[in-house]
């Protein structure tokens, strides 16, 4: 008994036993979420973990160009470009609503994006942030345009991911995109056919304001093309992003020539992308600028 | 260990923990404040957090915040200053360590103008600086508050071209730590 009660007194021990103030103030490990996984809502075609502050609003301007190997005749594919205009704003902080509009086939899209759980470290670590995300891909053509279609359903297309990311370091950091593309059976007129997905990619930086992105993603190819009339590509990506507060630029060369879920999963072949290996590669660039609504 | 090696040992130690924690004052709940102001935009945050130690006996001070608990209104500038500017991963804390140059009677009640001389610690680099401030005893507590300037190029905080317009480069900081005054 009496071992215990000096054993209590010698745990208490000298707090302030020494001169040196300032290292005796080395905080308690405390819990700190982990921030700036990413630089941006996407990776490159397709999205990360991160959302958009609570009250900001982002502007997001996509494009993409022609193949390169269409040659010094076109430009390297310059001399065709296509685009997307995104808006997509930060509800809090931990749920992104976004819509947007492509060029091809006059596509509208929108987005719901939720952060389910983020990457802490200190007392209480854990070791990913993991967002669930959902897309619509939404094809409005009439007929003069393109768009013949038997039924309204057969105009959706929606995926959903699960986006699990680490920041294994202040350079690193690595995703994996387990998901799902929900498309109008292309057999069973009126039924939607469920194609299995996964995505993989990261994010080296290499300055405080200037990362090297890479993505691939793959698509369960037979499902993908029955009934088809082009056969389809795993979309993969390369790219670089640049930071200057308030803006993030991206660059990308990639085999897909959309910008959405629905077309950078489902349509990379035929008129809308290639085969990667084969030099069928899209170079194309984001800038994006957030405004706040804060004050 | 018998009983005579442990008594040996914990009644210095526990002299020690008594006498030393009756010296040192301890705060955890500092005030630091700061402000950028240019023509086209003021940017403020504020750290609640700051720790701080004060010895009376020996005039010594230590003031120490994490830059992370540093919040801003808008949380994307509070991401930008933690990844771009301070650099919160790699040096994640600020610090001032130095004496009060004043003779201070800790007993009398009233407020003194006081400096204090020492070093300054932030995103990695030090600097000698005498911080001027005021010390106001109370019964009950003790308040430092100090304002001083923060030159960013002296800490090798970098600002790009594009946004310089935007940053100033000396930003203005206020702090405020109170301390039980128990003696």
């Amino acid at each position: 008994m009496k071992r215990l009660f000096i054993l209590a007194f010698l745990a208490g021990g000298p707090v302030f036993a020494q001169t040196d103030l300032l290292s005796n103030l080395d905080a308690e490990p405390t819990t700190r979420p982990v921030t700036a996984t990413f630089k941006s809502t996407r990776l490159l075609n397709g999205h990360t973990v991160e959302t958009i502050k609570a009250k900001h609003l982002d502007f997001r301007i996509s494009h993409r160009f022609d193949r390169i190997n269409k040659g010094v005749d076109e430009f390297f594919g310059l001399d065709y470009a296509t685009v997307r205009l995104g808006l997509e704003y930060g509800i809090n902080d931990n749920l992104t609503f976004g819509i947007g509009r492509s060029t091809i086939e006059k596509n509208l899209d929108s987005y719901l994006k939720a952060r389910l759980i983020r990457q802490t470290k200190g007392s209480r670590s854990f070791p990913v942030t993991i967002s669930a995300l959902g897309t619509l891909a939404l094809d409005p053509r009439k007929p003069a345009q393109g768009g013949e279609f038997k039924v309204y359903s057969e105009r959706l297309v929606g995926s959903g991911h699960l986006l699990i990311a680490r920041k294994v370091s202040e350079s690193f950091s690595l995703q994996l995109m387990p998901t799902a593309i929900f498309r109008p059976s292309p057999v069973k007129p009126g039924q939607t056919q469920v194609i299995p997905s996964v995505g993989i990619g990261g994010r080296l930086k290499f300055n405080k304001r200037m990362s090297i992105n890479a993505e691939y993603y793959w698509v369960d190819q037979n499902r993908l093309k029955t009934g088809q009339p082009f056969a389809t590509y795993n979309p993969i990506a390369l790219g670089l992003d640049i930071e200057t507060g308030g803006h993030v630029f991206q660059l990308i060369f990639t085999n897909s020539f959309g910008m959405i879920e629905k077309q950078f999963l489902t349509q990379t072949g035929g008129a809308f992308g290639g085969q990667f290996e084969k030099g069928d590669i899209h170079f194309g660039f984001s800038v994006s600028r957030t405004f706040s609504f804060d004050h | 260990m018998n009983l005579r090696t442990l008594l040996l040992v914990a009644v210095p130690a526990l002299a020690m923990n008594i006498t030393a924690s009756a010296q040192v004052l301890s705060a955890s709940k500092g005030e630091s404040k700061f402000f950028s102001e240019t023509p086209l935009e003021n940017i403020a945050a504020a750290n609640s957090k700051v720790k701080a130690a004060l010895n009376p006996a020996t005039n010594q001070l230590a003031v120490k915040m994490a830059m992370t608990d540093f919040e801003f209104p808008n949380k994307l500038m509070q991401e930008h200053f933690n990844e771009n500017y301070i650099e919160s991963e790699k040096y994640p804390n600020a610090s001032f360590e130095g004496t009060i140059n004043e003779k201070i009677d800790w007993k009398k009640p009233g407020t003194y103008p006081v400096t204090a001389k020492g070093m300054f610690e932030i995103h990695g680099v030090k600097q000698p600086r005498t911080l001027t401030g005021k010390l106001t005893i109370e019964p009950g507590k003790i308040t430092l508050v100090s304002d001083f300037i923060v030159a960013l190029e002296a800490h090798k905080i970098e600002v790009p071209k594009l946004v310089m317009m935007k940053i100033a480069e000396q930003i203005k900081v206020q702090n405020k730590v109170e301390f039980a005054n128990k003696g």
